[in-house]
């Protein structure tokens, strides 16, 4: 190890994909039957890489925490999926949702990757559409598009704010049709807490029943991590509760590289904090800013006024409201890409011009789509003299009928009517862009264990456009993956059962063993979630959507010394041989209280601003990010060596062949 | 606000359950009921005792995992939404609320609030899917124009998120709803035709064999479905089986 290969194949970018599936070796179907998979994982990445292999003839063993692999946190993405169609005749290509991922990525990204990404990008639709995904259709009956931040085609495929649930279901009905034949043993309630490695090759995992309480060996040819983002690091964050980094930690610290982990999407347009209490923050989705418009008020005085409840928004005059985005970002707009965004609203917020109790509020106002849309359809339906009231009705229901659900859960949450009063929108922990290295194979540095979808660390550089995560976990799981994992077990059709009686097994699964034992042992007088919230603060305050070096070093230390409290002052009642969601939180809490210096260490070594990450010291006179090619144009791949604060660094350096590289600008 | 929680505690599947009245104090009327038994639990540890289980994840009404019975009602009282889009506001200062697991047979208790809905798991995987390859040699999507309106029905029975608030509001223990909107997704797409047959048939023989019990179209299911999943669904389903039935 120490050198990183990132094995991309040589020749022109368009051929290279056809050119490796060629070259690639096969396993014969005969033999196929006799090697073993096992998927950590069953959103969407998972789900249809399990249900691929199994096609293929593999027998693959899936592992997921939830008690049905339909409720991975896939099922929670509400706007859509990318795919350059061209359905609209808009001018889209590979080439461009190709350069319009790597321009969004902020240059930090592999051409490669997101080429073969673009490439099967349309097959992922028609491969849904096969299984039954009921996307949206127009009139005539073909699919209907639309477009996300970051772009100026539509290529954004969607089922009404529902998309992730829709395209989970497809890639779980696959699973669900591999699993009555036979070929899928799907293992749920179970949470992988170690992998073994035998011979220096990925061979197992150890689990846990999470029902029981037994600890499980599972054996296999090969092991692959689908085990999506570690974005609750930051404790409030909009996934959900149980989603964690262990497996991807895990493998870590058995030798797979982790990748650019600082590199974070903070989310635009999410529902503000509302007090202490809260567990988790909700997306509101960004396909609303392609209708709903973005502002403050233009006076401090007015946003005090607003805070204090004197002032209703709908109250402000049009020449009152500062609809900053437009004003910064006149080619881009509402739609600028969503580190833009974010931070825009931060500084206006910052500046003293937020909207809700706290200050930390932006209006999302549909105020004027309503009229829009209302005007087309008293057109449409040949309503004449139609009055501004029964416009606004009509419009309302246009509007209901693209979003209806996300304005009915913004109404739930935040007991406010949003076709009445604009919503308020702040930004969020959204996504991690970083992850497990992988090279073009999906192979981590650990040989046999292979990590796809938000687990690793491919395809989106610094930042990430919105639909892109759907694309790419299934782009991994449908149609790379399969082909790629068939290179390494070509190698290992005479190999035989993998025996789980070996010392490699034996030694994990007392490793594993003792770290529960120790926490339901320990004694100790405070909550998980105690600790999770003050990790997730000092993330958020310090290595959050701003960074700076002064923050950065307190946040290590204090991340350090955490850690230490936690072991010796964790309380996790119960036993280790039962259903125990304590003890699930504290091993996840662990590796997040480890992850978490390795993120700020990552963060205080990148020099630069870029994408999701804005270091403080480095910015432009107006405001924007700075970023430096000439030192920083590589990926962060860091070896753990024993603690993380002592990892060590290796750079993969990006080329870029078919693509000018240039400053990011939306204006 | 106070409140007097009485919730259903039951170590595991083996042993008895029993009612256990709690106090709780500050709670905040803009929490999520779930958010209320976070602070709950966090009392609970704080004591050294086990803290209440419940299966929750994604907290915004998609996942399906949220699945309690308050005051007699899955989901509680409010209608079209899950467990998790329930706040504390819908609830006064004082109140009494009862907390217990969705009850059916083919949903055993695995511990305190938590049931085994695998059953549910089975059912769709007795054929509830189209038999299409994942080869990526699938034809160009728009080569399969579908009438919005029937893709817009067959997505509405797709919004089902498996959350089993049917069978626990059915006086039979019905898993009607749920399977008649799995059958129906696809019953409405061209895709799904050529197995139609076979499909409605091995779910519903599925279905019987995990122990749900008959409809008698009381329509309980639909007054308590999250995701207001329409009764036109049995109706469908039933036609479908009919269908197949006699061929
Ligand atoms: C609210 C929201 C909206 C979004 N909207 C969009 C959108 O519109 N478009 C878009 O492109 N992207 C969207 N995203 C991002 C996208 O949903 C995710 O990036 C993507 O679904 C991740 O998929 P995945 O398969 O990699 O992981 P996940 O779906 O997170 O699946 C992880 C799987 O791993 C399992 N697992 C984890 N750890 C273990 C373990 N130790 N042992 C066993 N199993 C384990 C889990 O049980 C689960 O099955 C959204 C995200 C959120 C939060
Ligand atoms: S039909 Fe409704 S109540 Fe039944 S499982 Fe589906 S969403 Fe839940
Ligand atoms: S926690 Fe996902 S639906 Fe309630």
């Amino acid at each position: 190890m120490g050198k990183l290969d990132s094995k991309i194949p040589k020749g022109p970018l368009a051929d290279k994909w056809t050119k490796h599936k060629n070259e690639i070796n096969l396993v014969n179907p005969a033999n196929k039957r006799n090697i073993d998979v096992i998927m950590v994982g069953t959103g969407l990445a998972g789900g249809s890489a399990a249900a691929t292999l199994a096609e293929l003839g593999y027998n693959v063993k899936t592992f997921c925490y939830q008690d049905s692999p339909r409720r991975a946190h896939s099922i929670a993405a509400q706007g859509g999926i990318n795919a350059a169609k061209n359905y609209q005749g808009d001018g889209d290509s590979n080439y461009r949702l190709f350069y319009d991922t790597i321009k969004g990525g902020d240059y930090r990204s592999r051409e490669a990757n997101v080429y073969r990404l673009a490439e099967v990008s349309a097959n992922i639709i028609d491969q849904c559409v096969a299984q039954g995904v009921p996307f949206a259709r127009e009139y005539g009956g073909l699919l209907d598009n639309r477009s996300f931040g970051g772009v100026l085609v539509s290529r954004t495929f969607y089922a009404k704010g529902q998309t992730g649930q829709q395209l989970l279901l497809g890639a779980y009905s696959a699973m669900n049709r591999q699993i009555n034949r036979g070929k899928i043993q799907s293992y749920t309630r179970h949470e992988m807490l170690d992998l073994v490695i035998v011979d220096g090759k990925a061979r197992g995992i150890i689990a846990r029943n999470l029902v029981t309480g037994e600890i499980e060996r599972h054996s296999a040819h090969a092991v692959v991590i689908a085990s999506g983002g570690y974005g609750n690091v930051f404790f409030l964050s909009t996934n959900a509760m149980g989603s964690n980094v262990t497996a991807s930690w895990k493998i870590h610290k058995k030798g797979a590289f982790f990748a650019n982990p600082c590199f974070t999407q903070i989310h635009p347009t999410c529902i503000p904090v509302s007090g202490e209490h809260q567990s988790k923050l909700t997306l509101m989705s960004e396909s609303l800013r392609n209708d709903g418009r973005i502002w403050v008020p233009k006076k401090l005085e007015d946003a005090k006024a607003i805070r204090e409840g004197r002032l209703k928004p709908t109250e402000l005059k049009e020449e009152d409201r500062d609809y900053y985005l437009e004003r910064r970002y006149p080619a881009f707009g509402n739609l600028v890409p969503r580190d833009v965004a974010s931070r825009a609203a931060k500084e206006r917020c910052d500046a003293g011009f937020g909207v809700n109790k706290t200050g930390e509020a932006v209006y999302l106002d549909f105020g004027s789509a309503f009229m829009r849309y209302g005007r087309e359809a008293a057109n449409t339906q040949h309503i004449e003299n139609a009055s501004e009231e029964q416009i606004k009705k009509l419009g309302q229901e246009v509007v209901e009928a693209k979003y209806g659900n996300l304005f009915q859960m913004y109404e739930k949450i935040v007991d406010q009517n949003p076709y009445e009063t604009p919503m308020m929108i702040y930004p969020a922990v959204h996504y991690t862009m970083g992850g497990i290295w992988v090279d073009y194979n999906l192979e981590t540095t650990i040989p046999g264990c292979f990590a796809t979808g938000e687990a690793n660390f491919s395809d989106h550089g610094a930042n990430r456009l919105g639909a892109s995560a759907l694309m790419q976990g299934l782009a991994d799981g449908y149609f790379v993956l399969p082909y790629t994992i068939g290179d390494y077990l070509s190698k290992d059709i005479r190999t035989g059962k993998i025996s789980t009686d070996s010392p490699e097994f034996e030694e994990a699964e007392n490793a594993v063993r003792a770290q529960l034992e120790k926490f339901v042992n320990n004694n100790g007088t405070k909550s998980v979630d105690h600790f999770h919230k003050r990790l997730g603060k000092i993330m958020w305050d310090k290595v959050g959507m701003s960074r700076n070096e002064v923050h950065l070093k307190e946040a290590i230390s204090e991340i350090k010394a955490l850690r230490q409290e936690f072991w010796q002052d964790v309380k996790v009642p119960g036993g280790t041989n039962e259903m125990n969601t304590e003890l699930e939180k504290a091993s996840r809490v662990a590796d997040f209280l480890e992850l978490g210096e390795l993120f700020a260490k990552d963060a205080l070594h990148r020099n630069e601003s870029c994408g999701g990450h804005f270091r403080e010291e480095y910015q432009t006179e107006e405001g924007e990010a700075l970023r430096d090619d000439e030192n920083f144009m590589y990926v962060a791949a860091w070896e753990y060596t024993g603690e993380p604060g002592d990892a060590v660094l290796h750079k993969e350096d990006l080329i870029y062949e078919n693509i000018e590289v240039k400053q990011r600008s939306y204006k | 606000m106070k409140l007097t929680l009485k919730i259903w505690r039951q170590k595991n599947a083996a042993a008895k359950g029993a009612i256990q009245t709690y106090q709780l104090g500050g709670v905040d009327p803009d929490m999520s009921f779930l958010e209320m038994l976070d602070v709950l639990n966090e009392d609970l540890v704080g004591k050294g005792e086990e803290p209440v289980v419940f299966d929750h994840d994604c907290r915004e009404g998609i996942c399906g995992s949220c699945s309690l019975q308050i005051n007699g009602e899955p989901h509680g009282p409010d209608r079209a939404i899950t467990t998790c889009q329930l706040h504390m506001r819908k609830f006064n200062d004082g109140d009494t609320i009862v907390i217990e697991p969705f009850r059916a047979k083919a949903f055993p208790v695995i511990k305190d609030l938590v049931v085994d809905r695998s059953s549910f798991e089975r059912i769709q995987q007795a054929g509830g899917y189209i038999s299409v390859n994942t080869s990526g040699n699938t034809q160009d999507a728009n080569s399969i124009p579908i009438p919005k309106e029937d893709a817009d029905l067959a997505f509405f029975a797709a919004t089902c998120i498996g959350c089993g608030a049917c069978v626990a509001a059915c006086k039979n223990a019905s898993a009607m709803l749920f399977t008649s909107a799995k059958v129906s997704q696809m019953a409405l797409l061209p895709q799904g035709k050529v197995e139609a047959t076979k499909r409605v048939l091995a779910m519903v023989e599925q279905m019987d064999a995990e122990g749900f019990g008959n409809c008698t179209n009381t329509g309980a299911c639909e007054t308590e479905c999250p995701k207001e999943i329409s009764l036109e669904n049995i109706a469908r389903m039933n036609r479908e089986y009919l269908k197949a039935s006699i061929k």
